[in-house]
């Protein structure tokens, strides 16, 4: 029994695939509101660190903005707001007095279409690092390396570090995100559909790429893609129409879903 | 429907033709416009006009005083406005992209930039010649700083709403606090279109006329004094160009053809700069 589940008692740790978990992010009836519509119903789930996550579901049933709740990126913008509980480590992230700034360096996130940065290979990731830390030009470059490493992406751009972001390929460029990400060691990585603008290769290696961090980090994919879902996560939730109609361990949603509405979904009924 | 066909296809060439004719008539205006001040102003240009101060009808002289004046002027007008357009641009794209003074100032900010530049002169007349008692270089470039604001506002806003909102997303997703993501990202992606909008501000005041005339007036003599009358190029063209002198007016070709060069180059630069840039 682990520190986290024993000051969450409302847990049910009952699954015998969720013993021996620890529970990273906590999430307890939230709503989400655009304005007067609500987008997402009573969820309440858990994320588990070193476990993989997908959250799967046609297209606006509201797995994006639950991500999106995840490191409060709603905050951008008017009119938007999460009613409920986010716990990450046991505090609410929903609380008025969470720091942004510090909660999105923990909770880092890779978008669906790559976003490098206006600069070259090398600064799209020491700026995110020099932040919130400050090192030597050697370890600056050293993190820089080891993230393009993380990111397998070491090999292709190593000898031209000092080139433009932009100009390298689609995939290449998820992989840059990717490494900025994990370069300021955040604890949590979002993933939002961070596939659906690459080739089928650049997918394989993305993919990877997921299994390998997921040794280090709490993760969690939005994807459009169920056999993507089926291979990457350990966890998936199937969301619908804004309710969580189901979450479980992978292989229960994709061999033995309990709700109706899952079957028809991953057997291709509808979505 | 072959009679359908054709009946479109001449109806095509008709519009062709037209379209054709309509660019030709506008296009040969500016033409002769260009060749008269190439033909008139290339005969009185030489080294005197930039090396010697405005003649006495008869005398012989350049353009020195007024050339000098007006870029101090451009250039105090450009170091005053540009600040200003560039600060309220960017509360209007990234701090209050959603508030309704934004579209109130905006709305506002259109009218300003398209206000006749003779009100904008009789407005700094009124509140800073007025109650200074005296014509001067620096009501001359605050009218100026008047015009450059609103087109630097307008392009400022423009550049940084093309800046993909993927790119503050991505930016907030590293933990950069606001400040931050519009000096590094957004500034940097917008960077090459708010240097033109500050370009095409240039160029639209070096021309200006009626502003100068409420303000800095004119000078027939040397002076760097921001305190006093200044001279201008559009200042002197304009007083030159309706004198009975012809060597006057030859000087005013001359300097309408250097402002007019001015501004040509100007708006080069700024096309270069806003060139959609193959990325390196």
């Amino acid at each position: 029994m682990n520190v986290a589940s024993m000051t969450a008692p409302a847990v049910s740790h009952a699954a015998s695939d969720r013993a021996g978990l620890h529970e990273k992010v906590m999430i307890r009836n939230l709503d989400f509101y655009y304005g007067d519509h609500r987008a997402l119903k009573d969820i309440s789930l858990s994320l588990y660190c070193n476990k993989v996550t997908a959250f799967i579901g046609p297209s606006g049933c509201g797995k994006s903005t639950l991500l999106r709740v995840l490191n409060r990126m709603y905050d951008l913008y008017p009119n938007q707001r999460a009613v409920g509980e986010v716990r990450v480590d046991g505090r609410n992230i929903l609380d008025s007095k969470t720091d942004l700034n510090l909660l999105r360096a923990q909770i880092g996130m890779v978008f669906q279409k790559p976003t490098p940065f206006p600069m070259s290979i090398y600064e799209n990731i020491a700026f995110g690092i020099r932040l919130y830390e400050k090192l030597s030009r050697s370890e600056l470059d050293g993190r820089v390396e080891s993230a393009l490493r993380r990111a397998a992406l070491w090999e292709e751009v190593g000898n031209k570090l000092s080139a433009n972001g932009m100009s390298l390929s689609g995939g290449q460029q998820q992989r840059l995100c990717i490494a900025r990400t994990i370069a300021v060691q955040p604890e949590v990585i979002l993933f939002d559909e961070p596939c659906s603008a690459l080739d089928p290769i650049s997918t394989a290696k993305i993919e990877e790429l997921i299994d390998e961090l997921k040794d280090d980090y709490t993760i969690v994919i939005v994807t459009h893609n169920m056999q993507q879902a089926a291979r990457v996560s350990d966890f998936t939730a199937f969301m619908y129409l804004g309710e969580l109609a189901e979450f479980d361990s992978t292989t229960t949603i994709f061999t033995s879903p309990k709700d109706k509405r899952t079957q028809d979904y991953i057997t291709g009924r509808f979505g | 429907m072959i009679s359908l066909y054709a009946g479109r296809k001449r109806r095509n060439g008709l519009m062709i033709v037209l379209a054709y004719a309509a660019t030709a008539f506008g296009l040969g205006w500016l033409v002769l416009i260009l060749g008269q001040l190439l033909w008139e102003g290339l005969s009185g240009l030489s080294l005197q006009v930039f090396t010697e101060m405005t003649p006495p009808p008869g005398g012989s002289g350049g353009l020195l005083n007024p050339i000098v004046g007006s870029l101090i002027m451009t250039t105090l007008a450009v170091l005053i406005g540009t600040p200003i357009g560039i600060l309220a641009g960017t509360y209007m794209a990234e701090y209050g992209r959603y508030e309704k003074l934004t579209s109130v100032v905006r709305f506002i900010n259109d009218i300003l930039l398209s206000a006749p530049s003779i009100v904008i002169g009789l407005f700094v007349y009124e509140i800073l010649v007025v109650s200074m008692g005296n014509f001067s270089g620096f009501a001359g470039a605050v009218a100026l700083a008047v015009i450059v604001v609103p087109v630097v506002v307008r392009t400022t806003e423009d550049m940084l709403l093309l800046v993909p909102n993927t790119l503050r997303e991505a930016s907030a997703a590293l933990g950069l606090p606001r400040a931050h993501i519009v000096l590094t990202i957004a500034y940097r992606a917008a960077r090459a279109g708010i240097l033109t909008g500050i370009l095409l501000a240039i160029a639209r005041i070096s021309g200006e006329t009626a502003p100068l005339l409420f303000t800095a007036l004119n000078n027939q003599f040397w002076s760097t004094n921001l305190g006093a009358p200044m001279a201008s190029l559009p200042a002197v063209i304009f007083q030159f160009a309706l004198s009975p002198y012809a060597d006057w007016q030859r000087l005013a070709w001359t300097g309408a053809l250097i402002i007019s060069f001015t501004v040509l180059a100007l708006s080069i630069i700024a096309r270069i700069l806003s060139a959609p840039r193959k990325s390196s």
